[in-house]
């Protein structure tokens, strides 16, 4: 087994409600969502943001569509217009779960090791329309 | 309605108040669409709005909705496209009418209604509503609304899709509400066309579903979408969501062909996760939706089919959303360059925290971050290298007092001839000092609104 970062195996998206921040992780590969499963448990969760989060960690599976929720309380310093936070709303907080370790196969590893990085090469003009 | 095979395209055209200004006009213009909805708020915006209203009795509402809607009237009426839009905040009366005057600047006098949903605001029913023993209590902290009331700013129900339907029954083409929920913008005109009941739970959730796809824009069709983002096409003109649904419920996500993002399962499942709480119990006034149970299927070229979804009854109860004033906060900014720039960042961080209380202020929270190294990841970003290139110390205060905010944000600028070197960006001026207008969520018997909603449709 070999341990490598989160953002190879899953895509996120948070948000916001009061002092409570959502993660939604989704697996880039339906083959993995076990293997995320069994490993994002809440307690580890937790535990990884524990700087962070000053209440619980809450987990719901929404395996029809490969993904879980993590909802992170007393996650965003008041929340709304009460917290000092550059990132209040949470609109950014998942992306610090992308740096949690994962213990995959060595194969598994390989595969996504380039996965969820933007490409050494790639040229940001090409953001634009035309080609 | 007996036409299985008849499709109603609800898009959208707007997620927030300041989002592209453009995209509701791509969207009326850019293909066939029957509804445009145009969600204007968030938790925060009602209490916005509630102090511009107390400055000037015509605002409290998105004011951006009017010329756009004096831009886009006549190819919605040339269209038959029907929109649908919580422009109307705190005074949907004050958005209808200015509404009905862009018409006739238009030119569509005579060939277009208005309908104005109204009775969400609970404001002027508040203490009334607390004699008869509606407590208000916090939903979290479980505590009752008497504890605040008197610093509230803003107190409105989250109402259903009832009142956008029967505007629509009475031939309403612009349908201006205040705080319905963002959902029914979507589902309200399914239920119109498709005349679902109350009881029809999984067409209805079906309808929440599509709803809250389309409510926050393009954040479903490839703006905001972390999966290979740097392969997003052409998202100078993002094609915005636009659900084509059926009889049955079941629908496509899509946007209009030559527009650029894309629709695919994962800038859809972005969508859906985004916000969630418990996902096999997403509340609305109308329905419960289950979204464990929704089914995803990538048809490709842009087409994402939404099919499987089941609901349950609604509850008793319609949400509450309150704004209460809770002090005053400011954040001042500096930037500070290499060598050892978050060196120099963390001692002025010291100098000005002790300089604060030297001066005798009382915060109730001071909070630092450096912008460029763990404002956004906290701890987890580690300790900040020494060769980092620059930067930014980003310092926020909150306290009781106007007066003690203020006196925090004129201790920004001296930093930059009384601390440590090589500091520079403060060309904004002083930091502005805001009200903090905290959220108060609560419930409320839905009897105890649902009586006072009205509708009233117009001629243009």
């Amino acid at each position: 087994m070999v341990r490598i970062q989160l953002v190879h195996l899953a895509h996120t998206r948070s948000g916001d409600k009061g002092d409570t921040a959502n993660v939604g992780v989704i697996a880039y590969d339906p083959e993995h969502y076990e293997l995320l499963r069994s490993q994002l448990t809440p307690e580890r969760v937790k535990a990884h943001f524990a700087s962070m989060v000053h209440g619980g960690v809450e987990r719901f599976d929404l395996p029809n569509l490969g993904a879980l929720n993590f909802l992170l309380h007393g996650a965003l310093g008041g929340g709304g217009t009460v917290s000092l936070m550059n990132d209040a709303q949470g609109k950014v907080f998942s992306t610090a779960l992308l740096r949690m370790e994962i213990e995959v196969p060595a194969d598994v590893a390989e595969a996504v090791r380039t996965r969820g990085r933007v490409p050494t090469d790639w040229d940001p003009r090409s953001a634009g329309g035309t080609e | 309605m007996s036409d299985e095979s008849r499709l109603v395209r609800v898009a959208s055209g707007q997620g927030f108040w300041g989002d592209d200004l453009e995209a509701p006009v791509r969207q009326v213009e850019g293909g066939p669409i029957d509804y445009l909805m145009l969600d204007y708020l968030a938790e925060v915006t009602m209490s916005i709005m509630q102090k511009q209203r107390a400055r000037d009795p015509q605002a409290g509402y998105a004011r951006d909705f009017v010329p756009l809607m004096e831009r886009i009237f006549p190819a919605c009426v040339e269209r038959g496209v029907r929109v649908v839009t919580n422009a109307g905040g705190v005074n949907p009366l004050g958005c209808a009418e200015a509404v009905a005057d862009a018409g006739r600047r238009a030119g569509v006098t005579g060939r277009a209604k208005v309908g104005l949903v109204s009775g969400d605001d609970l404001m002027d029913r508040l203490d009334e509503l607390l004699r008869d023993g509606h407590e208000l209590t916090h939903m979290e902290i479980g505590a009752p609304l008497s504890e605040v009331r008197d610093r509230v700013q803003s107190a409105n129900a989250y109402i259903g899709a009832a009142p956008i339907v029967r505007a629509l029954e009475l031939g309403a083409d612009v349908i201006v509400t205040g705080r319905s929920t963002d959902t029914a913008l979507t589902y309200g005109p399914l239920m119109h066309e498709f005349a679902w009941s109350d009881d029809d739970h999984d067409r209805l959730a079906a309808g929440v579903v599509a709803g809250h796809i389309n409510e926050c824009g393009a954040q479903s069709t490839g703006g905001n979408c972390m999966a290979d983002w740097w392969q997003v096409p052409d998202l100078a003109q993002v094609g915005f969501p636009i659900v084509e649904v059926s009889p049955d419920g079941t629908f496509i996500v899509t946007k209009h062909e030559g527009s650029g993002g894309w629709v695919t399962r994962a800038s859809v499942t972005e969508q859906i996760v985004y916000e969630m709480g418990d996902p096999s119990t997403y509340i609305t006034p109308d329905v419960i939706a289950d979204f464990t149970s929704i089914q995803l299927d990538d048809r490709g070229n842009h087409r994402v089919r939404v099919h499987g979804i089941t609901g349950r009854a609604r509850t008793d109860f319609l949400k509450v959303s309150i704004a209460y004033s809770s002090g005053w906060k400011a954040t001042g900014t500096l930037t500070y360059a290499w060598p050892d720039a978050a060196a120099k960042a963390r001692a002025a961080d010291v100098i000005l925290r002790e300089r604060l209380q030297r001066l005798g202020l009382y915060f109730d929270e001071i909070r630092t971050e450096l912008v460029g190294w763990d404002s956004t990841h906290g701890t987890l970003a580690g300790s900040p290298p020494a060769d980092l290139p620059e930067v930014q110390l980003r310092i926020g205060v909150r306290a009781e007092q106007r007066s003690t905010v203020e006196r925090f944000t004129r201790e920004i600028a001296p930093l930059v001839l009384t601390g440590p070197p090589s500091v520079t960006g403060f060309a904004g001026g002083r930091p502005r000092v805001q009200e903090i207008m905290a959220y108060w969520p609560a419930l409320i018997r839905r009897e105890a609104v649902e009586p006072h909603l009205a509708v009233d449709v117009k001629e243009v």
